[in-house]
């Protein structure tokens, strides 16, 4: 092994039931450097993660340690931990009821001559830890009392200085604020100059240039490669990811998009938020218009359209639907409001298995109608008779259980539901995931029809070719924001530079 | 933040002791006719709570893991059915059984443990189970009440009186009374010493608050958490032993009907004396006085004379909402700070 080089993981494989998790993944990081893990949600990364630290079990191929003879395996973090792997997570794996100090030493304390805690060494040490750091705070004070940002950078005081060599940040940003970022990273650099090699784990790409030095991709379980940072710049890093050469892409000319006058505006939204999820944007959407909501996997798209509706309670900022300000603290209020959301995860969010599709089409509508003012039956049969044969959903009857369905099939019943409630206004959280092609024709072509008939649709989707195909206007959302809108030139070309974002690196 | 160094936690345990304290001074003031100001009114508390003492120092240490244990109250009855029948009727060795019944909480807490810690069945429902089995046990060994009369060793370890070297006052026939606590309330004191020293000082009673805090970090960071769940419950039966012999030397018998509810007066005074049910958070020296409320209450009631006893229990009632309250309150401003 190379003097350099603390971990080399080679040819991990893993599957999960009817899942290639990961295939024939190498992974290689160097003493002293900060090599970035980037892949989409599903590409690998907390997969290959969780192999290195022994939370999951790896079919096939080997890790080394540095200083360590032979293949190393792992059978719990705490196993890792002992071979100098440490974690730390997206939530704060600490106790926020014990003082910092018990945090930093707990299961290792100071002990005096009695076996008793050494209370004042196990301070004073804090002390020596936190100010090595340049964090100088009172440790015998709770952890709770301190901010997310000061607690994160404490976990990691301890993956210190339990002398790891490698130290592992999964998502260590995702609650922080700018600010607490940049101390974050100040802290990152601190420990590089020492020699520990961090795997830093993100989808933010502004942070990935601000510290790494290396970045490995992963897409669909495989390693697309490694890269120094230099040889990569955003827009590369971007097509690495989402599996588009980019130089091989065909520019596809968007057609003449229609002109919308203010008379027609139906959602004015103005400095939403929710704290956390998605930062202030505004959005505005008129009649018969399809606005696509693109970036990548995690950046906000389904948080933008969540807080439109009602499902995370906006925070700032106004909304104004049909010209008149509207509060909506819930979904129910967005419905009653003429809207309909479509989520992304059908299973968790959608479909109720063990009712019937006409019980799954009429859902909507009786939620909207109330509990009490039940829909006659020979209504519910002609509703659920019309969508589906509107949308041509194959099913053995109306009263077969939706479970029993197909995943293309079980999402039109969904967007059956909303379309029974006759919403204005239609937000379709990735309506043509995980379905084959035919049907996802059939969906783009239901979306344009819609849109002719006034509805209004905000459309998300990770394939940029659908939504050029369906949408009118194209909002970008980049970590957690909207960073800008494409309405002239949508090609596939003006959209990913708009995902990939500015900066030096282009 | 800086000179701030009360936590809410703290302020907890401030606002129980205060209120004991008020809660003393208006009894002093109301009943001091009735001699409550004597010191051994105070002492008399003590002696009566004893064994729930020892009992709420266990508790406490399952309740910081997050868990619970109801069947504690049960237990004592057994211990004291055991300890009577053991001594009238099987006429074995006082200072035998009472190592038996220290034994046999040790096992009863070792298979409640198991099933908590490594079978990671509900607390409640464990010792849920443990309690009607040992409330069974109790009919099975007798079903009679037994009373300790005989056994003059055990007898003589009851009657002993522990004088203390001031608050003497001569009453009102002219005779001197000398304050006095019984063996029980020694054993007590000094199992809250050494419960509160332990929560403290060693690596097994700070493993107990980092389980109660979060569980999933605790794994993470090295500590063994089934065990340490187990060593509660352990702990918990033990100390709950301890308490049933103590209890023993107050009501000198044993009856299938003792002790009942008095699992939840330790659940109560663990919590008013600021342990949340949550875990993580709390300190024997807060169930000590939480205790001592309970206790001060049912003897103002009691020195009161025309009040049913039922109303202890109401205060009590109050008492609990009135704590539950403040600490979800103090959580809700913890909360709000950040």
């Amino acid at each position: 092994m190379d003097n350099h080089v603390v971990l080399t993981m080679r040819g991990i494989s893993m599957t999960f039931p009817g899942v290639k998790a990961l295939d024939n993944v190498d992974f290689t990081l160097r003493k002293g450097e900060i090599h970035a893990l980037m892949g989409e949600n599903g590409a690998g990364k907390s997969t290959l993660i969780k192999c290195l630290t022994g939370i999951n079990a790896f079919e096939t191929g080997e890790i080394h340690v540095e200083g360590i003879e032979g293949p190393v395996v792992n059978h719990s973090t705490l196993d890792a931990q002992k071979k100098g792997i440490s974690t730390v997570y997206q939530e704060v794996n600490l106790c926020p009821n014990l003082s910092v100090a018990e945090n930093l030493f707990i299961g290792r304390e100071p002990k005096t001559k009695l076996g008793t805690i050494d209370w004042k060494t196990m301070v004073k040490k804090s002390e020596a830890i936190m100010a090595d750091l340049d964090m100088n705070i009172d440790v015998t004070q709770n952890l709770e009392e301190y901010s997310l940002a000061l607690q994160q950078m404490i976990a990691i005081a301890r993956a210190v200085d339990m002398e790891c060599k490698v130290l592992i940040l999964d998502e260590p940003t995702s609650s922080l604020d700018d600010n607490e970022v940049e101390k974050l990273f100040r802290l990152m650099n601190q420990l590089k100059a020492k020699g520990v090699g961090i795997v830093f784990v993100t989808h933010f790409l502004e942070q990935v240039y601000a510290v790494c030095d290396r970045i490995t991709v992963l897409r669909n379980g495989q390693l697309v490669g490694e890269y120094p940072i230099d040889a990569l710049p955003r827009v590369k890093l971007v097509a690495a990811m989402m599996g588009k050469d980019f130089d091989d892409l065909a520019s596809i000319k968007s057609d003449e998009s229609p002109v919308f006058s203010d008379e027609d505006l139906l959602i004015d939204a103005k400095g939403l938020s929710h704290k956390g999820t998605i930062k202030p944007f505004d959005l505005e959407i008129h009649k018969g218009e399809v606005v696509g909501l693109t970036g990548l996997l995690g950046s906000g798209r389904s948080e933008l359209a969540r807080v439109i509706y009602g499902a995370d309670r906006n925070q700032t900022g106004t909304l104004k639907v049909n010209g008149k300000e509207a509060k909506i603290n819930a979904p129910i209020d967005a419905m009653n409001l003429g809207m309909g959301l479509l989520p992304d995860d059908r299973k968790a969010e959608g479909i109720i298995g063990d009712l019937s599709v006409r019980e799954n089409i009429i859902l909507a509508l009786q939620a909207k109608r109330g509990m009490f003012r039940l829909l006659p039956m020979k209504e519910q049969i002609e509703l659920a008779d019309k969508y589906i044969d509107m949308l041509q959903i194959k099913t053995a009857s109306r009263e077969t259980l939706i479970r029993q369905l197909s995943g293309g099939n079980q999402q039109k019943v969904i967007l059956g539901r909303w379309l029974a409630t006759d919403p204005d206004f239609l937000i379709l959280d990735e309506p043509t995931r995980g379905i084959d092609i035919g049907t996802k024709t059939e969906i783009q072509k239901l979306v344009l029809k819609l849109a002719k008939e006034g509805k209004s649709i905000i459309f998300i989707s990770s394939e940029i070719e659908e939504m050029l195909r369906t949408c009118t206007k194209m909002a970008v959302l980049r970590d957690g924001a909207k960073v800008g809108e494409i309405t002239e030139s949508l090609t596939q070309e003006t959209v990913m530079k708009a995902i990939a974002g500015g900066g030096t690196n282009e | 933040m800086k000179g701030k160094k009360i936590n809410s936690n703290t302020l907890l345990l401030l606002i129980t002791i205060g209120l004991f304290v008020v809660m003393y001074a208006v009894g002093c003031v109301i009943y001091s006719s009735k001699g409550f100001t004597h010191l051994q009114t105070f002492l008399n508390i003590l002696i009566n709570n004893a064994g729930l003492l020892c009992i709420a120092c266990g508790m406490t240490c399952v309740m910081l893991t997050g868990g619970i244990d109801i069947s504690v109250g049960s237990l004592v009855a057994m211990d004291c059915m055991f300890l009577a029948v053991g001594m009238e009727q099987w006429g074995l060795n006082a200072g035998l059984l009472c190592v038996l019944v220290l034994l046999i909480g040790l096992v009863f807490g070792l298979v409640q443990g198991f099933c908590v810690g490594y079978l990671e069945i509900q607390p409640f429902i464990v010792t849920m189970a443990g309690m009607f089995f040992a409330r069974g046990m109790t009919a099975v060994i007798c079903t009679d009440q037994v009373s300790i009369s005989q056994n003059a060793f055990f007898v003589g370890l009851a009657n002993m009186k522990f004088e203390i070297p001031f608050g003497a006052y001569t009453n009102s026939k002219g005779v001197l009374q000398v304050p006095f606590v019984r063996l029980p309330v020694i054993i007590a004191l000094v199992v809250l010493v050494l419960v509160f020293l332990m929560l403290r000082y060693t690596k097994f009673g700070r493993s107990l608050y980092a389980v109660g805090g979060n569980e999933q970090s605790a794994t993470m960071m090295g500590l063994n958490v089934k065990l340490t769940k187990l060593k509660a419950y352990m702990l918990s039966s033990f100390l709950c032993s301890v308490g049933g012999i103590c209890f023993c030397m107050n009501t000198m018998s044993g009856s299938v009907r003792q002790a009942l509810g008095l699992e939840m007066d330790a659940i109560a005074s663990a919590v008013i004396g600021g342990t949340l049910l949550t875990g993580g958070v709390g300190n024997v020296i807060g169930s000590f006085f939480g205790v001592l409320i309970n206790g001060t209450i049912s003897t103002l009631v009691k020195t009161n004379g025309k009040l049913l006893s039922s109303w202890s229990s109401i205060a009590v009632a109050a008492l609990l909402c009135f704590f539950i309250v403040l600490q979800s309150v103090f959580a809700k401003m913890k909360d709000s700070k950040k």
